[in-house]
């Protein structure tokens, strides 16, 4: 039986764990979606990311640790600190070097570690890949970024052209 | 093997029943999360970059034939609604693929033992599913097409955190591994809440037939790995075989238990259940779910006789809503559903069993 309007039989069966603590809930189709605890088109039951944004170091004790700014941002995605803890997830792979040591102890959190332990890709060095392809690839993405006024990203990616540029030429 | 192929093929590979451990594992699942490294992730990624990563992922394809056989790539634009809820059924993408599809697509391997989501949540996610205890195929299979990716693209790693993904659950290796199971016994007894407790304290979680946030419809269960930093992928697997096996262990007893105790009230249990499913006319999914574990417990301790094992995970998909209507070629609203759901499971046991 819903434990919310205790009418209907409860057909959503919910269990929460944080930090050890297990909680569980069982309400009606209709309870459920009120509470916005379901959608209807099979969506996780619950929002991941505010059980993650609650895993976040409070504001405050993270800004004076560091004497940073909040408003640091990402330079590759400009995602900052509030934007990746309201989304419950990061812009990009750079947001994880942007914001290592805030990361950290979530990470911590999470799984109990902070170093990865596992597989990992194949010798990056220059002669595995093709690098006219990848100066092509760069090309597209330095399109896109001067279409978009990424000036940044755009000038990142011009150097990056140029160093295989020369690289290409040697080999 | 085209899509119209793959739709029309009722039966995937993980429902044939077969593998290790088939009594109670149904299936095993390995998927990987995998980023370009100098694209947004797809959340905040824009129409241009999204489409950057299809082209890239259309080109991998091509230079992975090789490695990887013939694999389809598939735009979600081009797939109806109802068979992308059919391919959710299957197991082949998440619900959330289903939605917002522009710039979504999934790859997929005929035999429908490798499907790869592109701009899911992350930009790739590749996905091998085994039927019955074969993790580790899953894993290595999982890994080849990882490889096979790797040569052409450059994916978003680190060598402090690992391979990058979009939500930090994911971090490191961006593996989840699970294991399909149907555990009635434990859940008649009650031990079940205990398992999941257990568990949990194991760094592993428990989960409906549908994954995260979805309910437990059949008894059957999904154990996965929640850490993902800090371990190896054989050694994450290697965790979760083991403590597949101890829950295997506790179930078979508790089979052995409830048939020693009360073997009156469990035949009774199951043959009402068979009695149900072979003459109802009307069935919702719940109800047929629950029925079917009955049945199936029934066929594995040797009570019901002439059916086979598999009619449990094949009928857990096809009597599905989409599966239905596309069974009925037309659109069902829920009573006609049960109508048809209940015809189904009357044909598939007819001429089968007592």
């Amino acid at each position: 039986m819903c434990e919310v309007c205790h009418k209907e039989p409860a057909t959503v069966h919910i269990t929460r764990i944080v930090n050890d603590q297990k909680t569980e809930m069982h309400l009606c189709a209709q309870c459920a979606r009120e509470r916005g605890e379901v959608e209807m088109n099979f969506e996780p039951s619950f929002a991941f990311h505010n059980i993650l944004a609650g895993l976040f170091e409070p504001e405050s004790t993270m800004v004076s640790q560091r004497n940073r700014p909040v408003a640091v941002r990402c330079s590759r995605c400009g995602m900052s600190l509030a934007d990746i803890r309201r989304l419950g997830k990061l812009g990009c792979s750079n947001c994880y070097a942007q914001f290592e040591r805030e990361l950290e102890p979530l990470l911590k959190r999470i799984h109990q570690s902070t170093d990865h332990a596992g597989k990992h890709p194949k010798d990056r060095g220059h002669d595995r890949r093709d690098v006219r392809r990848e100066i092509e690839r760069l090309r597209e993405l330095l399109h896109i970024a001067v279409s978009k006024e990424a000036y940044e990203e755009a000038a990142r990616l011009r150097d990056q052209i140029r160093s295989l540029e020369l690289q290409a030429k040697e080999d | 093997m085209s899509l119209k192929d793959i739709i029309n093929k009722t039966l995937s590979q993980w429902m044939k029943g077969t593998g290790p451990e088939s009594d109670i594992v149904i299936g095993s699942r390995v998927r990987l999360a995998r980023n370009l490294s100098d694209v947004p992730f797809p959340q905040i990624a824009d129409d241009e970059q999204k489409g950057y990563v299809i082209k890239e992922a259309k080109r991998a394809l091509q230079q992975a034939k090789n490695a990887l056989g013939d694999l389809e790539f598939i735009p979600m634009a081009e797939v109806s609604p109802l068979e992308r809820q059919l391919l959710v059924e299957k197991h082949l993408i998440s619900p959330a693929h289903t939605q917002q599809v522009k710039h979504k697509a999934v790859i997929l391997r005929g035999d429908e033992a490798v499907s790869i989501m592109v701009n899911e949540e992350d930009h790739f996610r590749i996905q091998a599913l085994f039927p019955g205890l074969a993790p580790f195929e899953a894993w290595e299979l999982c890994s080849r097409v990882d490889d096979a990716f790797d040569e052409v693209l450059h994916f978003a790693y680190g060598d402090r955190f690992g391979y990058l993904t979009a939500c930090p659950t994911n971090v490191g290796t961006g593996m989840r591994a699970s294991v399909m199971m149907h555990l009635p016994a434990l859940t008649m007894t009650d031990q079940i809440r205990k398992m999941i407790s257990a568990v949990g304290k194991f760094g592993l979680a428990v989960r409906g037939i549908y994954g995260e946030g979805t309910e437990v419809l059949g008894n059957i269960y999904q154990l996965s790995n929640q850490i993902t930093l800090g371990h190896s992928e054989e050694e994450i697997i290697r965790h979760l075989y083991k403590v597949t096996q101890q829950v295997l262990e506790h179930e078979r007893a508790a089979r052995e238990r409830i048939l020693a105790k009360d073997r009156l009230q469990l035949e009774d249990r199951i043959y009402r259940s068979y009695g149900i499913l072979a003459n109802a006319r009307m069935i919702a999914t719940q109800e047929a779910m629950q029925r079917l574990s009955d049945v199936r417990l029934g066929i594995d301790l040797g009570i019901v006789t002439g059916i086979e094992p598999r009619i449990l995970q094949e009928l857990m998909v096809m009597i599905r809503p989409a599966h239905l209507q596309k069974l009925m070629g037309q659109e069902l609203d829920a009573p006609a559903r049960d109508e048809k759901r209940a015809a189904l499971i009357r044909e598939r046991l007819r001429g089968q069993g007592r």
